[in-house]
């Protein structure tokens, strides 16, 4: 009984930090963790005493100062009288419409390219490697540049579109390639554009419910229900009936447009003639305003755009004097005519729910109409290219990890080449092709900071270029444009892993 | 994650910085080579000839400080910087001296932390345009694309002009010189905006320069000068007189032919006899030898031999004295007295 003896109850001793393999590792990473920590104090010390003894100091006052630099393409409102962190803000738009744009446009060609390299045709086998291996071997900087150099030097100056010059626009007048950029009809939204977006969301609801149901109903009784035209049909019919219907009642109403201090019966161009300049109170964006332009326009008459916010605000805007001729939006009472005001003896039409406006060459360049400036055009194709031409791989990678007994079980089964595809193979490949997928994207957005080579407008330049020259506050400017990046990366890979998780293997 | 980040700044600002500290001379002196920060590319001014070596107006500043410190006007390390790169590279001490057509303003001097030593070109901004656009004032581009090197104080006159005369423009943001004529030429711009001398040495490398018009309007001032970093004071004073000294230069008659000749002895003009040293002691007083300013001329002669071999009536870019004539001739360049 007494031969079992307790194990020996050693103290602690300091040596077993060292010698006693459970403590020494443990010793070794705290040791590692101080001089990591010192190591970083020692860097931060040094930089606020460097900067003291520079004699800057470290504050983002900067901010709201006056900027006083313009920015061409601009998504929010912002000119030159706007603050830094309003350029900031602009900048930061622009990377992430290239971002978004990129990453689209980089997944299609992606999927097409990765699975077209599998495909049994030779050629187009080959055609597709041939891009991949471009692509991914040639530094991204050079497409930039050379998708840029192509759009500037290879398309015609929009002074070569007037009469006598050697250029044209396309597609029946409405679209213009020029070195500046593409321009291309903008919409404008009139009476009745809610309703039409209200009847579109509920038909992608509808859609929803329809494709729910047509699987449920495969599911259950192994009768397939047409998808893919049920889609097409709820997505294209109620809208077109909806937008024809609103047309047709409110659509083609006539409306007045009035002037102050004109004479009952004047044609707008007698009283254009009778005027210094013509200043026109128009709420932005809408078809009315849209239509008026386009009056004028035929008219030949220069003239300014007084943007105010709703009918009432005209009528104030043209009491006040602001403007002489204005065009009330639908929703304004028709007695509440300004004060002096007439209508002349042009009229406009309210317009249809959605109007398009066509560019026009106006004075130096094509006027109206939505541009889409060679540098954009560059940046964007350049980083989808780029881009899928890795997402190419993984993708195919992706279909390749499938094995093929899968596509002969499903051709056993009765099942088409393309439905096999589709609910066989690409379910099973997604888990493989998503996560390589996230860093895809993460690479195209940080990309999109290579935009200066352009002169695209993006938070780097902004923020990270002009605003630090003008100002001066290099670190400040980094350390928000580095906050900028990490935050949109992280919000990436969030939503990505998200989705990941949704296709992954679930096991039971 | 976002530690590393902000870390990773902070070393290399930091690392930057510390350079930035010690005396600008000794360290130059040490190096055996001046850093200058020049333009990428603007003929007359500063670009590289066919040989790879640097010369141009702003070029020669640089070689006159070289030889004043270290009497070799060869020993000079060109930095080319952009309008957006030059005040990081001066402020973080990977060059010297920056000479490089800088405007002068208030908030440069004052908020960058830099100081001008001077000025050596008296300039304005203008605009260049196509003959064929049919445009005579710069009031008549209500609409148009404008080129424009962003990070420069042209940017900002740029959106002010327009802003006061009431009209719109397209701005496109361009980083260099060179890219900004590729661009203009290949009309993605209606016109281009920079200091009027940059315009006169652009439309001078043009195939055709009689078809480009540069427009009347001046619509700002731009001294542009060269500049060093505040706080070495001792190292603005040598860059500040070796300006001055090309400009006395001038103003007495002391040309790169005959400095040689009046610094061998002492002669009648006492103010020259300061300049090259042969009386008084000046050069002690700024640390550097007392023929420094001699070594400074014979680089490449006076400022009007430099403004001549380089931007004059007889170079491709022809640019005339007019605000920039010596004092005595009805023009702004004028260098206080040496005593």
């Amino acid at each position: 009984m007494t031969t079992t003896s307790e194990p020996p109850k050693a103290g602690f001793h300091p040596s077993q930090l060292i010698y006693d393999t459970r403590y020494r590792s443990l010793t070794i990473q705290v040791i590692a963790f101080i001089a990591l920590m010192l190591g970083l104090s020692w860097l931060v010390s040094n930089t606020v005493a460097n900067l003291q003894a520079l004699g800057k100091d470290f504050d983002f006052g900067f901010l709201g100062q006056r900027a006083g630099y313009d920015i061409n393409q601009r998504l929010v409102e912002y000119d030159s009288t706007s603050s830094h962190a309003r350029a900031a803000l602009v900048g930061i738009l622009n990377t992430l419409l290239v971002a978004v744009l990129g990453c689209a446009l980089a997944t299609v060609i992606g999927v097409l390219a990765g699975v077209l390299r599998l495909s049994k045709n030779w050629l187009i086998a080959k055609l597709m490697a041939v891009y991949v291996e471009g692509f991914r071997n040639i530094p991204l900087l050079l497409w930039i540049l050379l998708i840029f150099a192509l759009m500037t030097e290879a398309t015609p100056q929009p002074r070569d579109f007037r009469e006598g010059g050697d250029a044209a626009m396309i597609l029946g007048d409405t679209v213009a390639i020029t070195n500046r950029g593409v321009f291309i009809p903008a919409p404008f939204w009139g009476a009745g554009a809610g309703i039409l977006l209200a009847v579109l969301l509920l038909s992608l609801v509808a859609i929803f419910f329809w494709r729910r149901y047509a699987h449920r109903t495969q599911e259950q009784t192994g009768r397939i229900l047409p998808i893919g035209w049920g889609t097409l049909g709820l997505l294209l019919v109620p809208v077109t009936v909806a937008f024809l219907a609103l047309s047709l009642t409110s659509g083609r109403q006539v409306q007045p447009v009035l002037a102050t201090g004109a004479s009952e019966g004047m044609t707008l161009a007698d009283y254009a003639g009778s005027q210094q300049a013509i200043n026109a109170c128009t709420v932005p964006f809408s078809t009315e305003s849209l239509n008026l332009r386009r009056l004028m326009r035929a008219n030949d008459l220069r003239f300014n755009l007084v943007p105010v916010a709703d009918g009432a605000e005209a009528i104030a805007a043209a009491e006040a004097g602001r403007c002489n001729i204005l065009s009330l939006p639908a929703s304004t009472i028709a007695a509440s005519v300004p004060a002096g005001a007439v209508a002349l003896s042009d009229t406009i039409t309210r317009g249809n729910p959605v109007e398009f406006e066509r560019p026009i060459l106006g004075g130096f360049n094509f006027e109206g109409g939505l541009q889409l400036r060679n540098s954009l055009i560059a940046l964007w194709l350049a980083l989808s290219l780029y881009t899928g031409a890795f997402i190419a791989e993984n993708v195919r990678g992706g279909i390749l990890s499938v094995s093929k007994g899968q596509t002969e079980a499903a051709f056993a089964l009765g099942i088409k080449p393309s439905r096999t595809m589709r609910l066989v193979i690409l379910p099973q490949a997604l888990r493989v092709i998503i996560p390589p997928m996230i860093s895809q994207y993460l690479n195209l957005t940080k990309n999109s900071s290579l935009a200066i080579a352009v002169g695209y407008m993006d938070v780097r330049s902004t923020l990270g270029g002009i605003t630090i020259n003008q100002t001066g506050k290099e670190l400040e400017g980094m350390l928000l444009l580095g906050l900028f990046y990490l935050v949109t990366s992280l919000v990436i890979s969030g939503a990505m892993n998200v989705y990941n998780s949704s296709v992954k293997l679930k096991e039971r | 994650m976002k530690k590393s980040v902000l870390f990773g700044a902070l070393t290399v600002t930091g690392l930057v910085a510390g350079a930035a500290q010690a005396a600008t001379l000794d360290e130059v002196k040490e190096r055996g080579e001046l850093n200058c920060g020049v333009v990428t590319g603007l003929a007359g001014f500063g670009a590289p000839d066919a040989n790879g070596v640097w010369e141009g107006f702003d070029v020669s500043v640089c070689r006159a400080v070289a030889a004043a410190v270290l009497d070799d006007p060869t020993a000079v390390n060109f930095v080319p910087t952009t309008g957006q790169t030059r005040f990081t590279a001066l402020a973080s001490g990977e060059i010297d001296m920056l000479a490089r057509n800088t405007t002068w303003t208030f908030s440069r001097d004052t908020d960058l932390k830099f100081d001008f030593v001077g000025v050596n070109y008296y300039d304005g901004q203008g605009f260049i345009v196509p003959t064929a656009l049919g445009v005579s004032s710069a009031k008549d581009l209500d609409g148009a694309t404008v080129c424009i090197q962003t990070g420069t104080t042209t940017e900002l006159n740029l959106a002010d002009f327009f802003r006061n005369n009431n009209m719109s423009y397209e701005p496109v943001p361009i980083e260099t010189n060179a890219e900004g004529q590729q661009q203009y030429l290949a009309g993605a711009c209606d016109a281009y905006t920079t200091d009027a001398s940059g315009l006169a040495a652009t439309r001078a490398t043009f195939e055709n320069p009689a078809d480009h018009v540069i427009l009347p309007e001046i619509i700002s001032k731009e001294p542009l000068g060269p500049l060093v970093r505040h706080g070495d004071n001792e190292w603005a004073d040598i860059v500040r007189w070796t300006l001055n000294a090309l400009i006395a230069a001038e103003e007495y008659g002391v040309t790169s032919a005959n400095v040689n000749e009046l610094a061998a002895a002492p002669g009648s003009n006492p103010e020259v006899n300061r300049l090259l040293g042969t009386e008084g002691e000046l050069g002690a007083m700024i640390g550097l030898e007392s023929d420094w300013a001699k070594k400074a001329i014979a680089a490449g002669g006076n400022y009007g031999e430099i403004f001549e071999k380089n931007i004059g009536e007889n170079t491709p870019i022809g640019l005339a004295r007019g605000l920039n004539a010596q004092w005595t001739n009805g023009g702004l360049i004028y260098a206080p007295p040496f005593r």
